[in-house]
């Protein structure tokens, strides 16, 4: 049904470009200065060294990626004019943009991107994304070409958005490679080969960039200036695009808010572009201890709590159904699994059957983690709702992420509400929490003591399939086994959503949103 | 020469209480469980076990805790706040280029709050029971009850957003481009909001006190005889009567200026004022324990030198204390 939707949706965009080709109206208006805002300060502008959402933006403004993504997960050129993949999906050639520059007029070979890998291999949180790359071979200037160790599609989507920056050897080649990620360079008088180049990032405040002349796309950017102001509080930010000194940004999480501004003329609120990051919001269980450890217990708690009441009452209408640990809006999401409709009595039986009987009104007691202050109603609504089947639940704040982080990663809880990103990939963000290789290895590992052979047999398979069709069914094998299993009991999607004014021409609503060049992006009269 | 021997004994307690404050706080911040190894992976997305021993090792955590924190008091001691772990960037640097903004929002508030309370309460205690009296204290109670996020945000909704008078948030518009004068009126359009609501919560304090001393005062026989010989009401009130109801005032106003700094991390975080308010709350967030006992310091040194200068202004306004230790 989504994807019957979605191809709907690309052609009534596709009609409507042709509609709007014939009156020729939307054409996209040079100059400009775009004000766009960031919810907190950068950490890193260099996106090869630092992940996140946050870098992501600007990030993929300063440094050019080999591929790009459009809204139907069709990768396209961008650095790479043209790539190939060999029969054996053992070797990968790109062919590189011969007009490509550094903001500092040094022309882009492919020596970069073989020294960028290396650099990403190093630093980046996402060693999946790169480990099966043995060797950038560079035979000339223009070609790079990618030795794997084993056929590895998820590099497509590894080598776009802000995942594969391509960053100048001449500049960050002057220390050793773990060092990159402590280099000067970082934050200040940054180069790279994006669209924009950097003119100032002031802590706390700003970043500033301009339009880069001698981008490697001719007549891009439309832009001349992207001014990013750093707001922290969700509440000025949505003053400041109701009176239009805002106009555009991303991440908008607060449901309160998106529905206001979705009543004020002149914006646009949606939550197209963020299928790329994939935020999954969730239940987690720790399968290894106490009564979680059998399944019937968790899928009684799957049945006794209410997903429809989280996302209409708690987040008011904002968020998607996520029966799976894959984003709905990525290719491989399979919704055909068990969805666990609220019954009670349904609940009450598995609990009866797993042998712990109601005691007075009670059956047993659990406790409940939460990370940050925001999800606090998810967290009292399952305590509230499992007291009506007999489980008793207390609940544990953390004074702050960190004391969370060191509970989950040593598997000190026993359910915790969780927010987890996909990155592009399953073999990125999704494996990392069934894998049973990875259990307890810090937040956002499997925190949840889950193992099972299959699992990881289709995870090791799925992760080598170059067949499209093949891979998807994997997946979905995959995806049902979780789903009947429940080490995570998988609620809805984050409610992140894009506001931007009438005035934006070509929001970044691509599957990378913001984390992506901005350079059809153009400001109306 | 009396008053330079008690400033020297100010200022070693001072120096004592300073090195107090770091190792206090660098214990506390020791004590909580997790480090700032995760929040530099939750900024990421999430790391592997590999990369976060090794930021472990990088900023090293992973050293005992006396290790960690004899390292720290050395560096503090060559006038070295560390590196900042999270923002990548000597905190020296940071906090540097936060402080003007900090400094211009609380001074200009507390000028403001002192100014305007003084004002308020000298009208309010020439007519203590008229109408205008009972509006100022109510005003005052009410600026002083609110929450001063909530202030804050109300005022946005009425000046910026209705009014379209003041810009929502920031110190300046970097799109604007002019000379000296353009950007005095662009960051005072930018401070009148965070100064106001920060300058509310204080207004209070201030006015009821000058409101109850200035009628203490206006009691007192010299003011009979200044009346008796035929000074008009003004003349009384502004000339002789004002100066000796100052000195309470300036005593709280100087003891009030720790929670002036404390309050600017809330007005500074709702008008995203780039100072060191908006600075600590992040560090805080982020453990980023450098920056954070970098920020400490700073207020401690701040609220230090301002007690001394209330102490300065105290002698200038009190000729009774000038003799005084």
């Amino acid at each position: 049904m989504k994807q019957f939707l979605k191809g709907t949706f690309t052609a009534a965009a596709a009609l409507s470009v042709l509609a709007t080709g014939v009156i020729a109206e939307d054409t996209p208006k040079q100059g400009g200065t775009l004000v766009t805002v960031l919810s907190t300060n950068v950490r890193n502008l260099n996106s090869a060294v630092q992940s996140g959402i946050v870098t992501g933006y600007p990030g993929a403004q300063l440094f050019a990626s080999p591929l790009r993504y459009d809204e139907d997960w069709t990768p396209q050129p961008y650095l790479a004019e043209s790539w190939n993949v060999s029969e054996d999906g053992l070797t990968v050639t790109l062919n590189l943009a011969k007009n490509a520059k550094f903001h500092d007029g040094v022309a882009l070979t492919s020596k970069d991107v073989a020294f960028s890998v290396d650099v990403i291999k190093a630093n980046h949180p996402f060693k999946s994304m790169f480990a099966p790359v043995e060797s950038v071979e560079t035979p000339d200037d223009h070609t790079a070409v990618l030795k794997l160790s084993k056929p590895h599609p998820a590099l497509m989507l590894a080598m776009s958005g802000q995942l594969m920056s391509i960053i100048p050897q001449h500049i960050y080649g002057d220390v050793p490679i773990d060092e990159v990620k402590t280099h000067p360079r970082n934050n200040e008088n940054t180069v790279g080969s994006g669209p924009f180049k950097l003119v100032e990032y002031k802590s706390g405040e700003h970043v500033i960039l301009e339009r880069f002349d001698d981008f490697f796309i001719e007549g891009r950017p439309y832009l001349d200036k992207v001014v990013m102001r750093i707001i922290s509080d969700p509440a000025a930010r949505a003053i400041a695009y109701e009176n239009g000194e805002v106009h555009l940004g991303a991440f908008e999480s607060l449901p309160r808010i998106i529905n206001r501004l979705k009543k004020v003329d002149g914006l646009t609120v949606t939550s197209e572009g963020y299928g790329g990051i994939g935020p999954l919001d969730w239940l987690a269980m720790n399968t290894t201890k106490g009564p979680l450890a059998d399944v019937r217990v968790r899928k009684a708690i799957a049945h006794a709590v209410d997903k429809n009441f989280i996302r209409n009452a708690l987040m008011q209408g904002t968020t998607d159904e996520s029966r799976t640990g894959i984003h709905p809006d990525s290719p491989f999401y399979n919704a055909d699994v068990e969805a666990y409709e609220l019954d009670l009595d349904k609940a009450n039986a598995l609990l009866d059957e797993a042998g712990f009987p109601m005691n007075g009104g009670t059956r047993f007691a659990l406790t409940i983690d939460f990370g940050w202050p925001g999800v606090k109603p998810q967290v009292e609504y399952v305590k509230a709702a499992l007291k009506k089947v007999g489980i008793d639940v207390t609940v544990r704040a953390s004074a702050d992420f960190p004391t969370w982080a060191k509970r989950m990663g040593t598997m000190d809880f026993d359910m915790s509400w969780d927010t987890v990103f996909n990155w592009g990939d399953p073999v990125i963000g999704v494996h990392r929490t069934y894998n049973s290789e990875n259990i307890a290895k810090g937040v956002w590992s499997n925190t949840q003591g889950y193992s099972n052979s299959r699992v990881d047999e289709l995870m090791a398979m799925a992760a080598v399939e170059n067949d499209m069709a093949k891979r998807t069914a994997l997946y979905a094998e995959f995806q049902q086994i979780i789903a009947d299993e429940l080490p995570v009991y998988h609620v809805n999607t984050l409610p992140y959503h894009t506001v931007y004014s009438d005035k934006v021409g070509n929001p970044p609503l691509g599957i990378w949103g913001t984390s992506t060049p901005i350079d059809m992006t153009y400001l109306k009269d | 020469m009396q008053f330079l021997q008690t400033t020297l004994i100010r200022i070693f307690y001072a120096i004592v209480l300073l090195v107090a404050v770091l190792v206090l706080n660098f214990s506390l911040m020791h004590l909580a469980p997790g480090d700032v190894a995760d929040t530099i992976s939750q900024s990421m997305g999430g790391a592997d076990q590999e990369l976060l021993d090794r930021i472990r090792s990088d900023y090293g955590l992973d050293q005992p805790f006396l290790v960690q924190l004899g390292r720290y008091i050395a560096g503090v001691l060559q006038f070295d706040l560390g590196f900042s772990f999270f923002y990548n960037q000597p905190v020296t640097k940071l906090i540097m280029e936060r402080l003007p903004a900090t400094l211009l929002l609380v001074v200009t508030a507390q000028l403001l709050a002192l100014f305007l309370g003084v004002f308020l309460g000298v009208i309010s205690a020439r007519k203590p029971n008229g109408l205008t009296s009972h509006f100022v204290t109510f005003m005052a109670l009410f600026g002083y009850a609110a929450p001063v996020f909530w202030t804050g945000i109300l005022l946005l909704i009425g000046f910026s957003l209705h009014l379209h008078w003041f810009p929502v948030a920031g110190m300046r518009d970097v799109t604007i481009s002019g000379g000296f004068w353009v950007h005095f009126v662009d960051v005072l359009r930018h401070l009148i909001l965070p100064m106001i609501t920060l300058a509310s919560i204080f207004l209070a304090l201030y006015s009821r006190l000058a409101r109850a001393t200035m009628m203490e005062v206006l009691g007192s026989d010299y003011v009979r005889t200044a009346k008796s010989k035929g000074l008009s009401q003004r003349q009384v009130v502004y000339k002789h009567a004002l100066k000796n109801s100052l000195s309470p005032v300036i005593t709280l106003a100087g003891l009030q200026f720790s929670a002036v700094i404390s309050g600017a991390v809330l007005v500074e975080t709702v008008f995203s004022w780039p100072g060191l308010g908006t600075l600590a709350f992040q560090s805080i967030i982020a453990r980023d324990t450098p920056t954070i006992l970098g920020i400490l310091f700073f207020s401690a040194l701040v609220v230090i030198v301002g007690n001394l200068l209330t102490d300065i202004a105290l002698r200038l306004v009190d000729p009774r204390l000038r003799g005084r230790s």
